[in-house]
């Protein structure tokens, strides 16, 4: 579970996050929607430490993490995977040594171990056959697949996706999407995914949050998503023609 | 007033790539890996022109100094202390800083807004000090050896010109042994290692605190560079003040 309290944050003078308090669950994709520039990104950021909110107070289970000092921060930076919205991947590492860096920074295993585990991992994300290349010679879903494989690689207990299907095609998407999904449910992880696609919210959403210009605008599940009365979320919803077919449908 | 900030947050950035590592052996890999790139790839730039400008000075230096009053000897040893004093450690800094610096800031800026830094602190990475401390620690290891590269080459250089023509070369080797004080090679690479903690801090500086796009990463590398170039000649004036 992960859970936000008052979050405040601005830049320059400028507020981006207001007042924004969350609680996330465990074991399910926890969906953060809304569209591009309403904050999105600055939320997961803050959620993770690589912002500093204003104000708030962030949990991780029942740890405050926002209290704590940058060493005590690092024994829960172990739990977190983080998947980056262009993947992030170090340009100057094959896909096996991005894979391989979360077990060299935190564990003492050995070479052979280390081997061993992103080996598994590779497999998992079924990029078995693309241990030696080099992030730009990986397509889009690739990518993404490798970066999921870094997030997992410690066992985390806490995932964040920042738009993991941006930039794919629909059916790439989807795959991105099962996975996420299905290794949280196999682990039991608190995932947290960012996404502006509607696609996503229809196939993976459990519990949704929709923010807008910076504040939560409504919560809820993706059944109650189509049948909300709240003007913005409606507009941002059925935007996309296939959210209508499902509502129509649904009526 | 935006010079004392930028100082401000260059200081506070070199806190944070000097504070003490977590695990030495990662830094180490990276300092070998940084060795080859910035230190061993810049010698064939150095070689190239060392040779040229050795050359260039012995030609210059005969042409000034023909007069039947001043011995051949002198061409020697006026191309010598260029070379040592001034070329070898401080225009060669301004060119290492224009293709090593320009490489740092772009490398790091562009790691910066592809979030990669960010990747780096998740996982829980003092991302300044694993980015620019190998580097720093590699460049001012390997500079001073490009220095005495560079003395050596632009002395060939010269004694190349000498053998085609120019002068006796026996007289450019007397030249070369005149008044020979192994101080000023000191000074030299002395000069050269702080050169190369300037261009490397300062590079790595603009590139980490890149934002925006590659447009933006452009920008930085080149502001990398200028200030570079610009804090090397103030250092030059000051070392040059303090040890000669
Ligand atoms: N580091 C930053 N400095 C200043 N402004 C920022 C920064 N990061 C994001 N912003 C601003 O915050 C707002 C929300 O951005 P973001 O969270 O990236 O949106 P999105 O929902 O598309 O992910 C934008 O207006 C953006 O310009
Ligand atoms: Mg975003």
């Amino acid at each position: 579970m992960i859970k936000c309290e008052n979050i405040f944050k601005s830049f320059e003078g400028r507020t981006v996050l207001n007042d924004i308090s969350i609680t996330f669950e465990t074991g399910k994709t926890n969906l953060i929607i809304g569209r591009s520039g309403s904050g999105k990104t600055v939320l997961l950021k803050t959620l993770v430490g690589l912002h500093e909110p204003d104000e708030g107070k962030i949990f991780f289970d029942d740890i405050c993490y926002t209290d704590l000092k940058f060493k005590a921060r690092k024994a829960i930076r172990k739990d977190i995977g983080m998947i980056f919205q262009g993947g992030a991947l170090i340009d100057s590492s094959t896909v096996f040594d991005n894979i391989k860096l979360p077990l060299d920074l935190f564990t003492d295993q050995t070479e052979a171990e280390k081997r061993e585990r992103v080996e598994f991992c590779l497999e998992r994300v079924e990029l078995s056959h693309a241990p030696h290349l080099y992030p730009s010679e990986l397509s889009g879903g690739m990518i993404k697949r490798a970066a999921i494989a870094r997030a997992i690689v410690l066992n985390p207990r806490y995932l964040f996706c920042d738009e993991p299907n941006s930039g794919l095609d629909p059916q790439t998407s989807i795959v991105i999407d099962n996975l996420i999904q299905s290794i949280t449910r196999e682990y039991n992880i608190t995932t947290i995914i960012n996404t502006h696609d509607m696609n996503s919210v229809m196939e993976i959403g459990e519990k949704i949050v929709y923010i807008h210009t910076g504040y939560k605008w409504w919560e809820g599940t993706k059944d109650d998503i189509l049948s909300s009365d709240n003007q913005e979320l409606n507009d941002f919803v059925f935007a996309s023609a296939m959210a209508k077919r499902a509502k129509n449908n649904l009526l | 007033m935006k010079f004392f900030e930028t100082l401000g947050r260059y200081v506070i950035l070199m806190g944070k790539v000097f504070s003490r590592p977590e695990k030495w052996s990662i830094y180490y890999r990276r300092v070998i890996a940084e060795l080859e790139q910035l230190g061993i790839g810049s010698i064939p730039l150095t070689a190239i022109i060392s040779v040229f400008i050795g050359a260039v000075i012995t030609i210059q230096m005969a042409i000034t100094l023909e007069s039947p009053f001043i011995p051949q000897m002198m061409i020697g040893y006026a191309a010598k202390e260029t070379m040592i004093l001034e070329f070898s450690s401080t225009v060669i800094a301004i060119i290492l800083a224009g293709k090593v610096g320009s490489s740092i800031a772009s490398e790091i800026g562009t790691m910066r807004i592809t979030e990669q830094i960010d990747a780096l602190e998740i996982m829980g990475v003092n991302s300044a000090a694993y980015l620019i401390l190998p580097k720093i620690i590699a460049t001012m290891i390997f500079f001073p050896f490009l220095a005495a590269f560079s003395m050596m080459v632009g002395i060939g250089g010269g004694y190349l010109v000498a053998r085609m023509g120019i002068m006796l070369p026996n007289d450019y080797i007397d030249g070369l042994l005149y008044c020979f004080d192994s101080y000023e090679i000191t000074y030299s690479l002395v000069k050269m290692t702080v050169f190369a903690f300037l261009i490397t801090s300062i590079s790595g500086f603009y590139g980490y605190y890149a934002k925006g796009n590659s447009l933006e990463v452009g920008k930085a590398s080149t502001t990398a560079v200028v200030m570079s170039s610009i804090m090397i000649m103030i250092f030059n004036l000051i070392l040059t003040q303090i040890m000669r």
